[in-house]
């Protein structure tokens, strides 16, 4: 087996810190968004939902060139960011920003689910006994919820080591820049002679995927015996 | 305490519709399940709103649809104890216990910490997690919890009905003990009129959505004594046991009664269905009941088609129930005398 290349610890490299980038990111924005949809009722939550979860059943690719419209340089956001100087298309924030939309819905599908599952009860006694909805939910609810959030971190965390067909629509596939493992097994495919190249960064991939999901286990299991 | 409630509410085939203010310290609510009394609770503690009306608590309006005030349930100080413990099981008993106080204005911090834990006996459970308490230590908690919250009322909505029938009676004297000793004033509210008498002076029945006369737990509980299958249930405190001849001789007021089911415990409440009493006119030669009692009668009452005599066995009362055919046969009438047998295994041990 072809030993790694640099290039590929590039890859790597830039992999792990798009994925965790995407996560930290999406992780506040999908707490809320798992709180308003678990206890909120509002005009539109429906369509709400659909558009939440879009991104599950959407080609990545459309998800990509949607963004693309969205942050390319004449884009409603792209052409106010490039007035600031902020250039996003092609950089690997623009990387994040995918894998983030995209892993988006997973999120807040795992952390809502463990919300839905707080007791309402505790949450009614958690109020009569003098916390705000605020604070009932930074005390409670978001405790409770913990392997929801662990979880749907993890599983967010591997979409977004995988993400491809959003990533090199609005990021490109520019090595040591933008190019992740995905892109770069892609690459790696298209010229014969680099075969035991790709098959080597797959094993990679294959490891990195399986670690996460042990994790993901072993996370799930302990905070499952502790409930 | 004084409370007012003149709210309605409606959910899909269920509606609400009270107007009532009740006084007191220690006041029941009962009826049967499904009747509204969780949504008035619930409604009084701010869980949920009232379609319209108002509801005022000392002088303070904690809800008015016309004035467009809905004081949150955080800000009411109405602590609930559940039926359910409802600890946070993500901390431990001390965590739990300190929930409410932690959030009570300096102000209204008056109850004690390390008396209460004395009173409810939770010294060696401070540290434990809440998964490895008992039923009952867990609702010691849930009460602790709520009283440590320092509320003006506390609000106990079937606190003793997910416990078993020993656990209940364990549990009942904790709950009447943190009220006098902290002069909290509770609603109880309950499906039990046992529980009822036990625990409230006031009563507020409701019924299919309605709330009914305020009445007294003894008046209830006789004018529903001949329409319930187990009629009036006499709770007698024996005290000074004596094991004889298999079965157990209890002190009561000047009598002593003989009990089946006994123990040594120095004090014990049993009950005694108003069914379980033969009233004879005059002294029976030979009976098989063990216990004889010479008792006045010192009211009669109807119920349904049974009449209810209330009979003075020295210091002590008991309330029996004869058909209206024997009452007038025996010629029961207040002042006449009598004496009731009773069945050694007639009574009932509580707890």
């Amino acid at each position: 087996m072809t030993s790694l290349t640099p290039p590929d610890y590039q890859a790597i490299y830039l992999s792990m810190k798009v994925a965790l980038a995407a996560t930290a990111l999406s992780l506040p924005f999908g707490i809320a968004f798992a709180y308003i949809m678990s206890f909120a009722s509002f005009r539109g939550k429906l369509l709400l939902e659909v558009l939440i979860n879009l991104p599950l059943t959407l080609p990545p690719v459309v998800i990509g060139y949607l963004l693309l419209l969205l942050l390319g340089k004449k884009g409603w956001i792209g052409s106010f960011l490039d007035q600031l100087g902020m250039g996003i298309i092609f950089t690997w924030k623009a990387a994040v920003i995918a894998s983030a939309v995209v892993g988006f819905p997973l999120l807040v599908r795992s952390v809502r689910l463990s919300m839905e599952h707080v007791d309402q009860q505790l949450i009614q006694a958690s109020r009569t006994l003098g916390a705000s909805r605020h604070d009932t939910f930074l005390t409670v609810i978001l405790p409770l919820s913990l392997p929801g959030v662990i979880a749907g971190s993890l599983l967010m965390f591997a979409r977004s080591l995988g993400e491809f067909g959003a990533t090199i629509i609005v990021a490109g596939n520019i090595p040591g820049v933008t190019q992740t493992i995905p892109l770069a097994i892609y690459d790696y495919a298209g010229a014969p002679a680099s075969q035991a190249l790709a098959i080597s960064l797959c094993a990679v991939s294959i490891g990195m995927s399986a670690a996460v999901l042990i994790f993901h286990e072993f996370v799930s299991a302990r905070l499952a015996k502790r409930g | 305490m004084e409370l007012y409630v003149q709210a309605s509410k409606s959910f899909v085939g269920f509606q609400l519709e009270t107007d009532f203010t009740v006084s007191g310290e220690r006041i029941g609510i009962f009826g049967q399940s499904g009747g509204g009394k969780s949504t008035l609770a619930a409604l009084i503690a701010g869980l949920h709103s009232p379609d319209k009306g108002e509801i005022i608590l000392d002088g303070h309006c904690l809800f008015s649809s016309a004035k467009g005030i809905s004081v949150p349930p955080e800000k009411r100080r109405i602590a609930v104890v559940f039926q359910q413990p409802c600890l946070f099981p993500h901390l431990d008993v001390r965590s739990n216990l300190l929930y409410g106080f932690k959030r009570c204005a300096l102000k209204h911090r008056t109850i004690d910490f390390a008396v209460l834990i004395e009173v409810l006996k939770l010294g060696d459970l401070l540290e434990r997690g809440v998964n490895n308490l008992s039923g009952g230590e867990k609702q010691r908690v849930a009460l602790g919890r709520a009283v440590l919250a320092n509320p003006r009322l506390l609000l106990m909505d079937e606190p003793l009905s997910a416990l078993d029938e020993g656990l209940k009676f364990q549990i009942m004297p904790y709950l009447n003990s943190v009220s006098s000793e902290f002069a909290i004033p509770y609603l109880f509210i309950s499906h039990s009129l046992v529980e009822m008498r036990l625990m409230a002076e006031q009563v507020l029945p409701v019924e299919r959505g309605r709330v009914l006369p305020q009445t007294t737990p003894d008046e209830l509980a006789r004018a529903r004594m001949g329409y319930s299958q187990v009629g009036y249930i006499n709770l007698l405190r024996l005290t000074a046991p004596r094991p004889e001849r298999g079965i157990y001789a209890y002190g009561w007021g000047d009598h002593e009664l003989a009990v089946s089911a006994g123990s040594t415990e120095p004090a014990a409440l049993f009950e005694l269905s108003s069914k379980d009493i033969i009233i004879f006119k005059k002294h029976p030669e030979a009976i098989s009941a063990r216990n004889l009692l010479r008792c006045m009668v010192v009211k009669t009452f109807s119920s349904g088609n049974t009449v209810g005599v209330e009979l003075a066995c020295g210091t002590e009362r008991l309330v029996a129930e004869v058909v209206a055919e024997a009452a007038q046969e025996l010629g029961i009438v207040p002042g006449c005398q009598v004496f009731a047998a009773i069945k050694a295994s007639s009574f009932r041990k509580l707890g």
